[in-house]
């Protein structure tokens, strides 16, 4: 059932485009009868969840690697699956709305189901290395959806930004996810929380936690890897409602909930997770209350949420995880009505600068009263959900380890919280009617966009009235969690206890920000670039740039000679280095058995090259050339080699007469290279040469092979009836191999004829050397 | 008797790679035709030299006498000098085409085509 649902979000994929040209305006509500059907399928498997006996699938992909196509379905995996799906429902048919008439909406639901389908598939995998493969998958798809609009410059490189941070993320989480199944001796994420406190003193221990929490980091934008989500507010709003803060960016925080009975309650654990969640936190809370946009307001907090979920799994008790749970239900709801109310309200007025919104209730009621209810969970007023929540944290910090820091700066979110909620759902809507004519004639939107908030603050009101039984829907999620089974009982009202003086205490320092918001964001924006570490990702984005550009520039200058200098000298470096230091220089042992005529044969071909590069004139340079390669061919008759020896006579003299011929239309040699350069490339060339002379009488110093000549010169005279053992290996034993070299030579002919004769006559193609061109320094 | 030829394929090499680093396009031609020289000495003299034992089956017999100069490197170095050649020739007529149509023989003025 597990696998069904997942491959049904890949299937839809593949259809969506196609279906959505059909359908016009209906495809939204059409296509979310999947996630609808499929919320209600994991709705059913809850009970099982909740009885300890979760559904699982499991199917064996590629057994060797440990990697098997296993699914199971626990309280928190279904928690997330459930917001997968639901919120996927609502999102789908808000989509079709707000982008209608897009030309390429069709790809948008292609892409939406695909990351469904990844995240389906990383809140249900059971397999560490298949939570990968669908943690990239929705790191893909995250990609195309903020580059939607792919046309506009900054989508695009908000895509690739947040590609880059949370793929490079993946692939750390990737080795740690390595280092921990090797050490626990199994992917299987089910065996491994079995093992319990194994896993903590394994000597991976530490590489892997590291590694992987900067993959949860770099996915749950937490410090400093957090820019990238304020960035990715390019994408389409139905797009950041989901993905940046909904369901994707809390697949960090999934992980580490995931893995903190197993990974969890270290020092380290405490400490880094902890420290990096209260960091990003107030970071998240202080930059929202500089910015104007709708959207990266919402997004800055959404950083802050995602910060105190990481710092709650940083405190790891019981208590803590419980308070994240609840948190990440609580923001999910809230959030996401949030985002959906920001796009509407960009869609009807045309613009997200909360500066210029304002008394928009007469217009938009509906979406007023949606962004209210979610406002008011956010800010934590009861009987919304995001009161409980919100106490919970409180209390979570309160018994926690880090005392009176620990307690300020979780309620310094949280009255952050409190700010970003009255500008975002409440500001917009009441006070005074701007001037600005479009913003003040705005007016309600279709069913299809306001229904996905209302659906959302509804169900925020409905788990803050109805606490007692979502306390015990969730628990569950939050044994999965704690890795032991606990009971959660969620209720409004906890009595007069520290955590609700906390509260009001937010509130009032919330509704003083609030009155003071101007001069603060006015203050904080100028802090704001400073903080940002955009400017440090994009300064690392140009170095690594420049560095690939002044390296390709380096080794690929275009100068042929460059490249063969290279060559040779990393041949020299390499070749030599390891003959000299490894294996040392032979010396042949029959070194006195040289006859004098070999000597003057030696010499005449030695002298002969040198001439040949040394002479300034070029007849002598062929000639000396010429006599170079006569040399050679008695070389050959001497050592037994008479059909060498004439083949190369026969060719010298054809070689000479082409030189002679084509340099006669060539001009004169002149000096072009510098003396510095020519004095470099005679050392490269001596040393080349020592090289292959060592190398040459290293391998005279071992005993030779066997040759297999001793075959051929059994059967040649036999079987082949030739009494010439080198014509028979050529034009029969390796006949084939000559065939071959006959076409090279006829490929050459034809290539030498068509250089010759051919003149190109359509001066498009025609003379390739460009005058102006070469002339501008090159 | 090897070791003459160990420094005779040296040197090829050495005079073959200076005029490889030339920029003057003729001039790597004859580098390249030294480079072919030195490469086939090389598997001559790693095959091991005999002299004047050429591997000819006499009349009558019906096997190669001891000692007798390996066939196989010699069959082997046979078709390299061929390619070499076809090889030489098409650079050459690629240098001649070259000149004719940009005028000069300087690699670093021939940038025309490769941007």
């Amino acid at each position: 059932m597990l696998l069904a649902a997942i491959g049904s979000g890949f299937v839809m994929a593949l259809l969506a485009p196609g279906l959505t040209r059909r359908l016009g305006r209906a495809a939204g509500w059409v296509f979310a009868i999947l996630p609808v059907t499929l919320t209600l399928l994991f709705a059913g498997a809850w009970s099982a969840a909740a009885d300890g006996a979760p559904i699982t699938t499991t199917l064996a992909w590629v057994p060797e690697l440990g990697l098997s196509l296993s699914f199971r379905a626990d309280g928190l995996s279904l928690l997330f699956a459930l917001l997968i799906t639901g919120i996927g429902a609502l999102v789908v048919l808000y989509g079709g709305s707000y982008l209608h008439g897009d030309r390429d909406l069709g790809r948008f639901y292609s892409w939406l189901f695909v990351f469904m389908a990844a995240m389906l598939g990383v809140a249900l995998a059971d397999n560490l290395l298949l939570l990968f493969v669908f943690w990239e998958l929705t790191s893909l798809s995250s990609y195309m959806l903020i580059g939607f609009g792919h046309d506009r410059a900054p989508a695009r490189q908000a895509a690739l930004q947040a590609l880059l941070i949370t793929g490079g993320g993946g692939l750390a989480l990737l080795a740690g996810l390595v280092l921990l199944g090797v050490g626990a001796g199994t992917f299987e994420i089910s065996a491994l929380l079995g093992q319990g406190a194994a896993a903590r003193i394994d000597p991976l221990y530490v590489p892997a936690v590291g590694l992987i929490l900067v993959g949860a980091f770099t996915k749950s934008a937490q410090f400093p890897f957090h820019f990238w989500l304020p960035n990715a507010m390019e994408a389409p709003t139905p797009i950041s409602a989901y993905l940046h803060s909904a369901t994707m960016v809390k697949a960090g925080v999934y992980l580490l909930l995931r893995l903190s009975p197993a990974l969890g309650g270290t020092e380290l654990w405490t400490l880094v997770v902890g420290g990096v969640g209260a960091t990003t936190m107030v970071l998240g809370a202080v930059l929202a209350l500089a910015q104007t946009d709708l959207k990266r307001l919402l997004a800055y907090s959404t950083v802050s949420a995602l910060g105190l979920l990481t710092l709650l799994i940083g405190i790891g008790t019981p208590r803590a995880l419980e308070a994240a749970v609840v948190f990440l239900l609580a923001h999910a709801l809230y959030k996401g009505a949030l985002f959906l109310v920001a796009g509407i309200l960009d869609h009807e007025t045309g613009t997200r600068d909360i500066t210029r919104l304002g008394g928009l209730w007469r217009g938009l009621p509906i979406t007023a009263a949606a962004a209210g209810g979610a406002a008011l969970s956010m800010a934590g007023l009861p009987p919304l959900f995001g009161f409980i929540s919100k106490e919970l944290a409180y209390e979570a910090a309160l018994a926690g380890p880090g005392g009176p820091a620990l307690i300020a700066v979780v309620v310094i979110a949280g009255i952050g919280f409190v700010v970003v909620a009255a500008q975002v759902g409440l500001a917009p809507f009441w006070g005074r009617r701007p001037t600005d004519e479009g913003v003040a004639h705005a007016h309600e939107p279709g069913v299809s966009l306001w229904l996905g908030p209302m659906i959302l603050s509804l169900a925020s009101l409905g788990a803050g009235v109805f606490a007692g039984a979502v306390g015990g829907w969730v628990g569950p999620a939050v044994a999965s969690a704690t890795g032991t089974p606990v009971t959660v009982r969620l209720a409004l009202w906890h009595g007069l206890n520290p955590a609700l003086w906390l509260s009001l205490l937010t509130l009032a320092v919330g509704g003083l920000l609030f009155a003071a918001r101007r001069p603060i964001r006015n203050g904080l924006s100028r802090l704001n670039p400073v903080l940002g570490a955009d400017l440090g990702f994009q300064a690392g984005l140009g170095g690594l740039n420049a560095v690939a550009q002044a390296q390709t520039r380096f080794f690929q200058n275009g100068y042929l000679r460059f490249y063969l200098l290279m060559v040779v000298a990393t041949t020299i470096l390499l070749v030599g280095g390891t003959l000299v230091s490894q294996i040392g220089v032979g010396w042949p042992l029959d070194v006195l058995d040289v006859q004098a005529h070999e000597v003057v044969f030696g010499g005449l071909i030695l002298v002969a090259a040198l001439v040949a590069i040394t002479s300034r004139s070029r007849l002598s340079a062929i000639a000396a050339l010429g006599a170079a390669g006569f040399g050679v061919s008695l070389i050959y008759l001497w050592y037994g080699a008479p059909d060498l020896a004439m083949t190369q006579f026969l060719i010298e003299s054809l070689t000479v007469i082409l030189f002679v011929l084509v340099f006669y239309h060539l001009p004169h040699f002149t000096r072009l290279s510098s003396p510095g350069a020519r004095a470099r490339d005679i050392v490269i060339a001596l040393l080349a040469g020592g090289l292959m002379t060592a190398l040459v009488l290293t391998v005279l110093a071992v005993p030779l092979f066997p040759s297999i000549s001793g075959y051929y010169g059994a059967v040649s005279a036999a079987e082949a009836h030739g009494r010439n053992v080198v014509n028979v290996i050529l034009v029969d034993f390796r006949g084939l191999d000559t065939l071959g070299e006959i076409t090279v030579l006829g490929i050459a002919a034809t290539g030498v004829y068509a250089l010759l004769k051919l003149h190109p006559r359509n001066p498009a193609v025609g003379p390739v050397y460009d005058s102006a061109r070469s002339e501008d320094g090159s | 008797m090897e070791i003459v030829l160990a420094f005779v394929i040296g040197g090829l090499y050495a005079a073959a790679v200076y005029m490889l680093l030339r920029r003057s396009l003729v001039k790597m031609l004859i580098g390249l035709a030294l480079l072919s020289h030195a490469a086939n000495l090389l598997i001559f003299a790693v095959a091991r030299l005999t002299r004047g034992r050429p591997p000819i089956i006499s009349l009558g017999a019906e096997d190669l006498a001891s000692p007798y100069a390996d066939p196989l490197p010699q069959a082997l170095i046979l078709t390299s000098i061929v390619i070499s050649f076809g090889v030489m020739a098409f650079a050459l007529a690629l240098a001649y085409r070259t000149y004719r149509t940009t005028g000069t023989d300087d690699l670093d003025a021939m940038r025309g085509s490769d941007r």
